[in-house]
């Protein structure tokens, strides 16, 4: 069975911390995954950037509408994601939109990664 | 991380929120950071028993609000002490007073707290003073070092500004629109001025004075997750991480600066870089352009540019010719002239800024930007005039030195002419 662990934590709390608090962090998360990349087991591994840089499509109304921030509702639940390599916020929304044409309802949140990492797991 | 980091992190994240609130509470600002204190000091107690909570501002304002009202009571001597336990536990009431602490209230809350500091009667130095005191909750000490003064002369800067916004109508109604929009205008340069403290110290002083940038960043941070849809904030935030991204590489050992064009483009921090550019790029969709984004929009081309010649001049050009039309300025005018003197020669560039010799006749970059560009015409010997009047307006060591290296060059090049004639 392949799981996606989620993490969720204060932003505002995670970008308080100092350089080498952050580095320090870092540094354990990365051992702690050592046993799971070794074998072969773990996939891909992001971090986003701050809520800030998102940007929300709403696409349970036609056309669709574009929100500054991040998804913000508790009525829906996320479900999965996809990751997709664009030149500009734009291209980002037209694939959204896209996405959004075959599957209406919902939203997808548009969140630029930090860092992508592809692991180690084979298909 | 360890109890104590995670507390402290904790609190001074929660601080903007949880003593904007308390201000409203109390209205008065001593009483509001007093609380917040008071607050601290019981979390320090309890969080490491008890864990932590899950809205820690949401704790610390209800703890606070408690401890500000007891120490009032106390102040009148008509009720007896409060008892410490009927605080210990909070996990039932904390969730339900997070439930009445809505993102609105948070929102206008902060602004004021903000507001307050930029008190159009404080001088500019005492604004970021105050702000980095009572929102970033900076001690007095590490305000002193970023200042680069001493600590008691930085306490009584502080206590001054406290004293002139204590006797000062602070605004406790919520703001409408209008008033709102021009509150996030003056905080959001009060931001950028924290920010040039920070980026405008050179050599010796840079490690003392570049945690003023960090702070500035995470208030705008702070600022545009309250006012997700304002692009200015967006462009404010862009610019700022588009700069500091380039300071590890803004100097040398000597502590002399390092133009934009000889900088080592591998010591840029991408990370900075790659959130500046998703944020101008967001901002960009709203067509509202205002000075923050296009001044972030600029940043961005030298961002994106893997080398000097990859830059793209003739789009900054522009950029700068709207910079122009929304803050008309010399100094705007003066930035364009690079522009212009990387697209069209430096003669183009001496006869775009020949106007604004009685504006900046005090103005240390433009007798750069002139003797640069009358060097390159070959015209040493007023070459040397220019750069002689920038090193007698320099502002530190670190541009003296570097007028100082240009006249090293003028010297040489005449030397060698001088041989070959």
């Amino acid at each position: 069975m392949l799981y996606a662990v989620l993490c969720y934590n204060s932003e505002e709390t995670v970008f308080s911390w100092s350089k080498d608090e952050e580095e320090a962090v870092m540094s354990k998360l990365i051992a702690a995954q050592e046993k799971m990349a070794k074998a072969g087991r773990l996939g891909p591994v992001a971090r986003l950037m701050p809520t800030t840089t998102a940007t929300t499509l709403r696409k349970d109304r036609e056309p669709p509408l574009v929100i500054d921030g991040p998804f913000a509702e508790t009525k829906e639940q996320l479900l999965g994601f996809y990751v997709v390599d664009c030149e500009s916020l734009e291209e980002a929304l037209d694939f959204a939109k896209e996405l959004g044409k075959a599957n209406p309802g919902g939203s997808y949140e548009i969140r630029p990664m930090a860092l992508l990492l592809p692991g180690t797991l084979k298909q | 991380m360890n109890d104590i980091a995670w507390i402290d992190a904790a609190l001074t994240s929660a601080r903007p929120r949880a003593v904007s609130a308390l201000l409203r509470y109390f209205r008065d600002l001593d009483s509001a950071e007093e609380a917040f204190q008071n607050a601290c000091l019981k979390a320090l107690d309890t969080w490491p028993r008890n864990g932590p909570p899950r809205d820690p501002a949401a704790w610390l304002i209800m703890v606070g609000r408690n401890v500000g009202i007891d120490a009032a009571r106390r102040q009148a001597k008509s009720h007896p002490l409060p008892d410490d336990d009927s605080l210990s536990d909070l996990s039932d009431a904390e969730s339900a007073i997070a439930d009445r602490l809505d993102e609105s209230h948070y929102r206008d809350d902060i602004l004021r707290l903000l507001f307050i500091c930029c008190h159009p009667e404080l001088p500019e130095t005492q604004q970021i003073a105050l702000a980095l005191r009572i929102v970033s909750g900076l001690t007095v000490p590490q305000i002193a070092r970023a200042f680069l003064v001493g600590d008691s002369a930085m306490e009584q800067r502080i206590t001054r500004a406290k004293a002139r916004i204590a006797k000062a109508d602070v605004p406790f109604e919520t703001p409408g629109a209008p008033d709102r929009a021009e509150r996030l205008g003056v905080v959001a340069r009060m931001i950028y001025l924290v920010f040039n403290e920070g980026y405008s110290a050179t050599g010796g002083e840079l490690p003392l004075r570049a945690p003023l940038c960090d702070e500035a960043i995470r208030l705008a941070r702070l600022l545009l997750r309250l006012f997700q849809t304002e692009p200015e904030i967006m462009g404010l935030l862009a610019l700022m991480l588009l700069q500091h991204a380039r300071s590890a590489a803004r100097f040398d050992q000597n502590g002399s600066i390092i133009l934009l064009e000889d900088q080592d483009r591998t010591l840029w921090n991408q990370p900075m870089i790659a959130e500046g550019l998703a944020l101008i790029d967001k901002a960009m969709r709203h067509r509202r352009p205002g000075p923050y984004q296009v001044q972030a929009a600029i940043a961005a081309l030298h961002a994106r540019a893997k080398r000097p010649e990859d830059t793209d001049w003739a789009e900054i050009d522009l950029l700068y010719a709207t910079l122009e039309r929304l803050m008309p300025s010399p100094v705007v005018t003066l930035n364009r002239a690079v522009a212009i003197s990387k697209l069209k020669g430096p003669q183009a560039a001496l006869t775009m800024i020949e106007p604004l010799a009685k504006d900046l006749s005090g103005y240390f970059y433009f007798f750069g930007v002139k003797g640069a560009m009358l060097q390159q015409l070959g015209r040493n010997e007023e070459a040397r005039v220019a750069f002689d009047r920038a090193i007698a307006l320099a502002n530190n060591a670190a541009e003296a030195a570097h007028i100082r290296a240009h006249l090293d060059r003028l010297q040489k090049d005449s030397a060698s002419a001088a041989k070959k004639v």
